[in-house]
């Protein structure tokens, strides 16, 4: 990658990062949670091999429970677990691990404050060939609409490592997103990471891209189209939606008078959102939506899926000169 | 009175009936000055409830949170006025608070609230979209036995409630992982909202359907305390897998015009029809938390 390394803020490592899975990172953390916190409990929804929750049942079977395909009585256990003290782990695909037990989480975990933390493989577009029944694109704003609920969608392997084990020392409901596939493993394993702590990736002079999740690495490659056409963003990792880092959002507005938000997420109720709803409430600058327009997705691949729902790197870059225009008039 | 005193405060079956018809008369009071909730699932549960917290659960209202005590469930969170009631009388909370039932600023919200926000002690956790509170039980269960405590585990769901496809993934879990440290009572008076159980989903054979759940099963009369209390000891004694009391009740026990009538579920009764029902339940030594027609 061919950047104007001065701008890189953190210690990213840009060239050809290792390919990984950030559903590993969530099996590797509880394989370790496992090891130093005996009060660390995990629960199985019959995907445990395929969200890595499989590591943990395997080396600490006394404290895995199984509960069958039931995403209810799941959310409904991991709460009375958290109740007698126990820090449950509750995982399973995106769409199951919120939509199907709205209700649930809703009242026995987020009204009741239960220390659960419901963690979510499988988010997003990259799913890919599974198809729209599969494909979460709607439970970011499920999940930062309770009240009480903290909400993290971590960038790579590595970060979803740190979160798990962040998460798991307070005492909160949390929402912890993540994907099947292999991405780039670009943060530093010792990065810094601060939950509710926005991290600006890339200094940049003209415009600030706000991104989370997988679509952080499709600003990265965003931003390095954009700076060979002379335009230099400030990229900025949201990795916690819920609490906000409010601060990090006024400042760029401040800084730039234009905002690009992207996620793999629908447009309505997700990241953009939640930036939107804080500029118009305290500094309104013209906001740019990267995100999925108020659809479902459909079977193909990831990639395909990314340009043909408009969140690949083509839509940041435009979303990017777009936002500049609306900014000079 | 019995705050600092842990169970079993009564052993004799008549001076639980007494206390479970002051609890019947303290519900009437509270919905006459609510002037809205549920009369004819908390009168039906009043015996249940006595025999509860005034014999059988290791509790202590002054340290209503001890390590060592029993936790209770409320899944079917709209009887919450028996809850209340009970939990006044024992000493949870001052029996002048029972004025507060669903007012604003008030612990003792329309349906059980979480302890964080506004709970009432010897409230666990939220409960009032139905169905959930099975598996929350089943969940403090596998959290007690890893920790090898012998806390027990009760969990009040009504009849009704059962149409909720959760009860039975819990029921499923709890069979699956031979929890027995639980006992679930199942208040079943054959009424809910709309109609008799029987015409707005058909949950017969019951017992069958608990048993083949993987639960022992016990069918008794949930207003004769004799049969609840031996029930209790019964249901303790089952190792390797669950419990169920099917409590056949009366929705309304104790007022004969509510007495088995579905109308009541969710409604309270009017100026004439709580005076009438207070009557009808007679006084007790206790006394009233309120004299509601001599303040009004």
């Amino acid at each position: 990658m061919n950047f104007n390394k001065e701008k890189i803020i953190d210690n990213l490592d840009l060239n050809n990062p290792e390919l990984k899975e950030t559903r590993r990172g969530f099996g590797d953390a509880l394989v370790e949670l496992g090891r130093t916190n005996p009060d660390v409990v995990v629960l199985g929804g019959d995907v445990s091999g395929s969200v890595r929750s499989d590591m943990f049942r395997d080396a600490y079977p006394d404290r895995f429970f199984s509960v069958g395909i039931a995403e209810q009585d799941m959310m409904g256990t991991a709460a009375g677990l958290a109740l007698v003290g126990k820090i449950p782990f509750a995982s399973t695909y995106g769409e199951f691990a919120t939509g199907r037990p709205f209700d649930q989480i809703r009242q026995s975990i987020a009204y009741s404050e239960m220390n659960v933390k419901i963690c979510a493989s499988h988010c997003g577009l990259t799913v890919g060939p599974d198809g729209a029944t599969h494909q979460s694109l709607e439970d970011i704003a499920l999940m930062r609409v309770l009240p009480h609920m903290n909400v993290i969608t971590p960038v790579d392997y590595n970060q979803t490592y740190r979160t798990i084990i962040e998460c798991s020392k307070l005492n909160a409901p949390f929402y912890v997103r993540f994907y099947r596939d292999n991405s780039p493993n670009f943060t530093k394993p010792d990065a810094h990471f601060e939950f509710g702590k926005a991290d600006i990736l890339i200094e940049g002079s003209d415009c600030a891209v706000i991104a989370t999740g997988l679509c952080v690495w499709e600003s990265i490659l965003a931003a390095e189209m954009l700076e060979k056409e002379g335009i230099s963003i400030r990229l900025i990792n949201m990795h916690t939606i819920k609490p906000l880092d409010e601060e990090a959002i006024l400042t760029a507005a401040r800084d730039f008078g234009c905002i690009v938000t992207v996620e793999d997420h629908q447009k309505h109720c997700g990241l953009g959102g939640a930036v939107a709803e804080v500029l118009v409430r305290e500094f309104p600058v013209p906001v740019e939506m990267v995100a999925v327009n108020d659809t479902f997705g459909e079977s193909g691949k990831g990639p395909e899926l990314y340009e043909k729902y408009g969140i690949s790197k083509k839509y940041i870059s435009e979303a990017v000169k777009k936002a500049l225009k609306r900014k000079k008039k | 009175m019995f705050a600092d005193l842990k169970n079993p405060v009564f052993t004799d079956t008549d001076d639980l009936n007494e206390m479970a018809r002051q609890i019947r008369r303290d519900i009437i009071n509270m919905l006459l000055i609510s002037k809205s909730g549920h009369s004819g699932g908390p009168l039906g549960l009043a015996d249940i409830f006595t025999a509860l917290y005034f014999n059988k659960l290791n509790c202590l209202p002054s340290d209503p949170y001890m390590d060592s005590r029993d936790y209770v469930f409320l899944s079917i969170g709209h009887v919450a006025p028996v809850w209340y009631a009970t939990l006044a009388r024992r000493g949870y909370c001052p029996l002048d608070e029972l004025k507060t039932l669903r007012k604003i600023n008030g612990r003792l919200q329309g349906h059980p609230a979480p302890l964080k926000t506004h709970g009432l002690p010897g409230v666990e956790i939220a409960s009032g979209a139905l169905g959930q509170g099975l598996s929350i039980a089943v969940g403090a269960c596998l959290g007690l036995r890893l920790d090898n405590k012998s806390n027990r585990v009760y969990c009040i769901c009504g009849d009704g409630e059962l149409n909720e496809g959760q009860i039975w993934e819990a029921a499923m879990t709890a069979a699956h992982h031979n929890v027995d440290n639980l006992t679930v009572i199942v208040d079943r008076n054959h009424c809910q909202i709309d109609n008799r159980t029987e015409i707005v989903m058909k949950l017969e054979p019951l017992a069958d359907k608990w048993k083949a759940f993987g639960f022992e099963v016990f069918e008794i009369d949930g207003h004769n305390m004799k049969e609840i209390l031996e029930s209790f000891d019964k249901a303790e004694k089952v190792k390797g897998k669950p419990s169920v009391i099917l409590a056949y009740t009366k929705m309304g026990k104790g007022v004969s015009f509510m007495e088995d009538n579905y109308k009541w579920h969710g409604v309270p009764p009017n100026d004439e029809q709580g005076k009438i029902a207070l009557s009808e339940i007679q006084k007790t030594k206790y006394g009233d938390f309120v004299d509601y027609y001599a303040e009004k």
